[in-house]
């Protein structure tokens, strides 16, 4: 793995990236937040397209599912349809408890779904969790590596 | 707690009884206790999961080195079923090499967990794993079961 752990958030609430930044921090990791407010900008930083054109790879992507211009669930969809990026684990952190959203996220291929609780320190408290889970516990794929990925 | 009143069910395809046996000790210690399913081969685990008439496991925890049917082989299969895809599957495996874990979540696995060599972060991991996938991550098994209180 590289020196530092690259994750990208894809979420458009800024209170909620505040949030979100302010859990992840972890004396013990070295990692980058990259943050994207919407579907599309998530897509063309993962294709490295425009201004994105030196993006790194994000090693785990953080993915809210209410976005303007292109919805999460597309996002999703698309990133688990493409034979390059597919391999990038994604954790789903909605605030949608719907049934259907979170059967077809797993369906999609979606890593793991979690809800966004409605509290700040149960929210903090989420993000925690996936960062002590993920980042510390789970093995993440390292790009490059020899595979017969295509 | 669950609302949902059926234990929680873990598939275990694990062909080395002292690994199964260790988990299986560790989830005894755990708040939600899980029933844990062990079978030894990848063909049983595989017919196991397309009975339709058996009840899916919430979660599958897959080792790699399988006897008859390779995990790798039963992982492809599982992501490739119209039932099974939505079921998170956890690779669980002595492998910690990179071409592994890449081509692991390219194959859809779910996580990535190399078994560690002490008992101590056996127990560790099991712990952090029951704590994620059956405390904070929905499961597409229970859409409707509500999260554990914090």
């Amino acid at each position: 793995m590289s020196a530092s752990i690259e994750i990208l958030l894809v979420e458009d609430d800024p209170g909620d990236v505040d949030l979100t930044r302010e859990a992840l921090k972890d004396a013990k990791l070295a990692l980058t937040l990259n943050v994207v407010g919407d579907g599309e900008q998530a897509l063309a930083y993962l294709r490295r397209e425009r201004r994105y054109a030196h993006a790194a790879r994000p090693d785990l992507i953080i993915l809210d599912f209410n976005l303007p211009r292109k919805d999460g669930r597309e996002v999703l969809a698309e990133v688990k349809g493409d034979a390059a990026l597919k391999s990038i684990p994604i954790v789903v952190v909605t605030s949608s408890d719907a049934e259907a959203d979170i059967l077809r996220s797993y369906d999609l291929g979606a890593n793991c779904y979690v809800t966004k609780p409605l509290g700040l320190e149960q929210f903090l408290q989420v993000v925690r969790e996936i960062k002590d889970f993920w980042l510390t516990i789970v093995r993440l794929p390292v790009p490059g590596s020899p595979s017969t990925l295509l | 707690m669950f609302t949902d009143m059926r234990d929680i069910e873990i598939l275990m395809v694990e062909d080395d009884p002292a690994d199964a046996e260790l988990v299986r000790e560790a989830f005894k210690r755990f708040d939600v206790a899980p029933r844990l399913d062990v079978i030894d081969d990848g063909q049983k685990a595989l017919d196991r999961l397309r009975d339709a008439k058996r009840v899916e496991p919430d979660l599958i925890l897959l080792d790699l080195n399988l006897p008859k049917l390779d995990g790798r082989q039963v992982l492809r299969a599982i992501k490739a079923d119209r039932r099974l895809r939505k079921i998170p599957t956890v690779v669980l495996t002595t492998s910690s090499a990179d071409a592994d874990v890449l081509q692991a979540y390219s194959d859809g696995a779910n996580c990535f967990l190399t078994k560690p060599l002490g008992l101590d972060e056996f127990f560790h991991m099991t712990k952090a794993l029951e704590r994620f996938w059956l405390q904070e991550a929905r499961l597409p098994t229970r859409p409707t079961a509500s999260r554990r209180p914090t």
